[in-house]
């Protein structure tokens, strides 16, 4: 039990840390992007200590999956409108 | 420097909401009056295993289907968006570089696991965690990874859109189904029940949560295709 309780909040500064990273937009934005999809892998995690396996996997799968291509396929479409 | 004031302001209100929040949290003991009726009824009444899966399909079943409605009208707006630009033919753009061999032989090899792995969560919904939208992202994800190797294959959207129409069709038509030979809209008890934890049991939500996935999946599909035919404007 404390353990389980130790992991959560091991996991909650990192996904604290991640989200830090992910909007200090200072830096790359392709950082960003890969901090955010880190939040939602770190959450998905933290849903499966939390016994919910069902959003756990949801939250893998698109949050962290697909969200991330996705914003890396719009980033790829800004950065090609900007030389024209 | 008032703006900072005012961020500052702001999270110190957020942290008293939440330090409220915490100092008066106590974790229940029992179940509350609906999770215990869910827990006692759901083995019996449905004969899922995963009683989430049988809150989802069956007991808040009108909700899924908003819900994949919602899925089904983004999916729509972003085709309607994306559609301007779109190029017809391959290959006509700029020549992009080859994908590395690494990526090229990695997604030979996975995406038919990934397929697989895919029709396995949302064919085994009713018995492990995960089902329709879950198996749907993971076959949107090995489209994705096809996507990532060519950027330039066409996907064709006559055949996502004959999936999806069907899927909804059929989601829609179980769900009447359910009202003529059953208690009401959606109720999986139009096929025998059978026994707890095989595959084949549960009535019709392994049926209706296979045509979620599907459905789910060629709506992911569906966007990831549209993005990337106009990626390159």
């Amino acid at each position: 039990m404390t353990l389980l309780i130790a992991m959560s909040l091991l996991l909650s500064i990192t996904i604290v840390a991640a989200a830090l990273l992910a909007i200090r937009g200072s830096q790359s934005l392709a950082i960003s992007i890969l901090a955010a999809g880190l939040v939602s892998l770190l959450a998905s995690v933290q849903f499966l200590l939390l016994a919910a396996p069902d959003v756990a996997m949801t939250e893998a799968a698109i949050g962290s999956g697909l969200t991330t291509f996705l914003f890396f396929f719009v980033l790829g479409r800004v950065r090609g409108g900007e030389h024209d | 420097m008032i703006r900072r004031l005012f961020v500052v302001l702001l999270l110190f209100g957020l942290a008293m909401v939440f330090s409220g929040l915490m100092a008066g949290y106590s974790p229940d003991e029992v179940l509350n009056l609906s999770a215990r009726y869910y827990a006692e009824h759901t083995a019996q009444d449905i004969g899922a295993a995963n009683i989430v899966t049988a809150i989802i399909v069956t007991f808040r079943g009108l909700d899924t289907l908003g819900e994949v409605t919602v899925l089904f009208l983004t999916a729509a707006i972003v085709g309607l968006v994306l559609s301007h630009g779109r190029r017809e033919g391959r290959g006509s753009g700029r020549e992009l570089p080859p994908a590395g061999e690494l990526l090229t032989t990695g997604t030979r090899l996975l995406v038919p696991l990934i397929l697989l792995l895919g029709a396995y969560v949302f064919v085994n919904g009713h018995l492990t965690p995960g089902g329709g939208f879950q198996g749907g992202a993971i076959l949107a994800s090995a489209i994705l990874l096809l996507l990532l190797t060519d950027p330039l294959r066409r996907i064709s959207h006559r055949l996502i859109t004959a999936i999806e129409s069907t899927a909804g069709l059929v989601f829609v038509g179980i769900g009447l189904l359910g009202i003529v030979l059953a208690g009401g809209f959606l109720d999986n008890r139009i096929l025998p029940i059978g026994s707890l934890g095989e595959l084949f049991s549960a009535g019709a939500i392994p049926i209706i949560y296979s045509f979620i996935g599907l459905k789910v999946g060629a709506e992911f599909s569906s966007m990831l295709a549209h993005l990337s035919e106009t990626e390159d404007l």
